[in-house]
């Protein structure tokens, strides 16, 4: 790669070459795209254990005397699943120009999904049993325990780009950032969804 | 195929389609364990057959022709100089220069040149910029033409490498 000696006179416009990349997609999209498929691959062996736990090994589910607070998690979905829609409102907001929106679309996305995670500690610490209890209690714990660190990472993402809309970092023609943590949101959305009919309800 | 991450909209158009999946394993399985499962590979296949369903984008489109010339009023000149070069002499109608050194001993002395160089050429107007390339020439200069398509090569120091470069381009090459 070549190293660049630039130099700046007599207000002569210089400058590095513009980067190339393909048309199709751009870079900061293709960044996540491929994250999210490094996630998904992540999530793949943790289903590949509780398949072979489930179905190979033939391990009552759940493994009695335990139970699994179905209600509860079902309450949970429809919270994160309605914060999907909250996302998705605020950046079509965004892309409109409607500040409000998009602020109280971010917030109320970031409130539901730490709800979600509050939640869903409060399920463990009440649902009687613990990851040491046998393969059934370990697997349940790793898949929404996995799950749950990614809900953890997406509200991270989403407190930064709340204080970023807040600041007035955001714009209809500048709102990659809303647009790639959307993405990340979604995502993990549909992996609990995938998460909660495997682990609950099949 | 349909990519459901290449953004928000698609994501949350997935999204609804996994939720409609998600419903109807969900019912089949209140029902009975093994309709849910049935249910869940009917969704997972009818899932698969909707991201086939588009093609990969930009297969239909057809290809961009690719226009090698430059705009109008644009004269691009590529300056390939040696290490220690002082000075170059480059055409008053070059509107964007880009001087290219290769690092023939050391990097730090070809940044040097192209520093140098660069001071020398910069002038109102006139889009001036210089890098240092790998330790071949031939090289170098073809590195450089890869991100800016010169309307001419000019070489300060060795015939032979004028030479050399003027037999693999078709732009003029001219020795300093």
């Amino acid at each position: 790669m070549a190293v660049h000696a630039e130099h700046l006179d007599h207000g002569v416009h210089e400058h590095p070459p513009e980067a190339h990349y393909s048309s199709r997609i751009s870079p900061s999209i293709l960044g996540m795209f491929l994250f999210i498929g490094s996630e998904i691959m992540l999530f793949g062996a943790f289903f590949t254990a509780y398949f072979f736990v489930r179905v190979v090994a033939g391990t009552p589910w759940p493994t009695p005397p335990f139970h699994l607070p179905v209600f509860v998690a079902l309450v949970n979905t429809c919270i994160l699943v309605t914060s999907s829609f909250t996302m998705h409102w605020a950046l079509q907001s965004v892309k409109r120009g409607n500040v409000f929106g998009l602020r109280a679309g971010l917030l109320l996305t970031f409130l539901m999904g730490l709800t979600f995670l509050v939640t869903q500690g409060r399920e463990y610490s009440r649902v009687g049993f613990a990851p040491k209890d046998g393969a059934f209690a370990t697997i349940f714990y790793c898949l929404t325990g996995l799950h749950g660190a990614h809900v953890f990472i997406g509200l991270s993402i989403l407190l930064f780009m709340t204080i970023r809309a807040f600041r007035g970092h955001f714009s209809p023609e500048d709102h990659r950032g809303v647009e790639i943590g959307g993405i990340y949101w979604h995502f993990v959305d549909v992996m609990w969804i995938v998460v909660y009919l495997t682990v609950y309800i099949l | 195929m349909r990519n459901p991450l290449r953004s928000e909209a698609q994501a949350f158009r997935f999204l609804m389609v996994v939720i409609v999946a998600a419903l109807a394993i969900g019912g089949g399985a209140y029902i009975n364990t093994w309709l849910g499962i049935v249910a869940a590979v009917l969704a997972v296949a009818g899932i698969v057959w909707w991201l086939m369903q588009e093609p990969m984008p930009g297969t239909g489109e057809p290809a961009r022709r690719v226009d090698p010339s430059t705009p109008a009023g644009t004269h691009r000149v590529l300056v390939v100089a040696m290490p220690g070069t002082s000075s170059v002499a480059v055409g008053a109608d070059a509107t964007e220069i880009v001087v290219i050194v290769p690092a023939l001993v050391s990097t730090l002395e070809a940044e040097q040149t192209a520093l140098s160089l660069t001071r020398r050429l910069s002038r109102p107007g006139v889009s001036v910029r210089g890098e240092v390339g790998p330790d071949d020439p031939w090289l170098a200069a073809e590195d450089a033409l890869r991100t800016f398509g010169a309307d001419a090569i000019v070489v300060a120091g060795d015939a032979g490498i004028a030479d050399e470069i003027r037999g693999r381009v078709t732009v003029p090459v001219s020795l300093a």
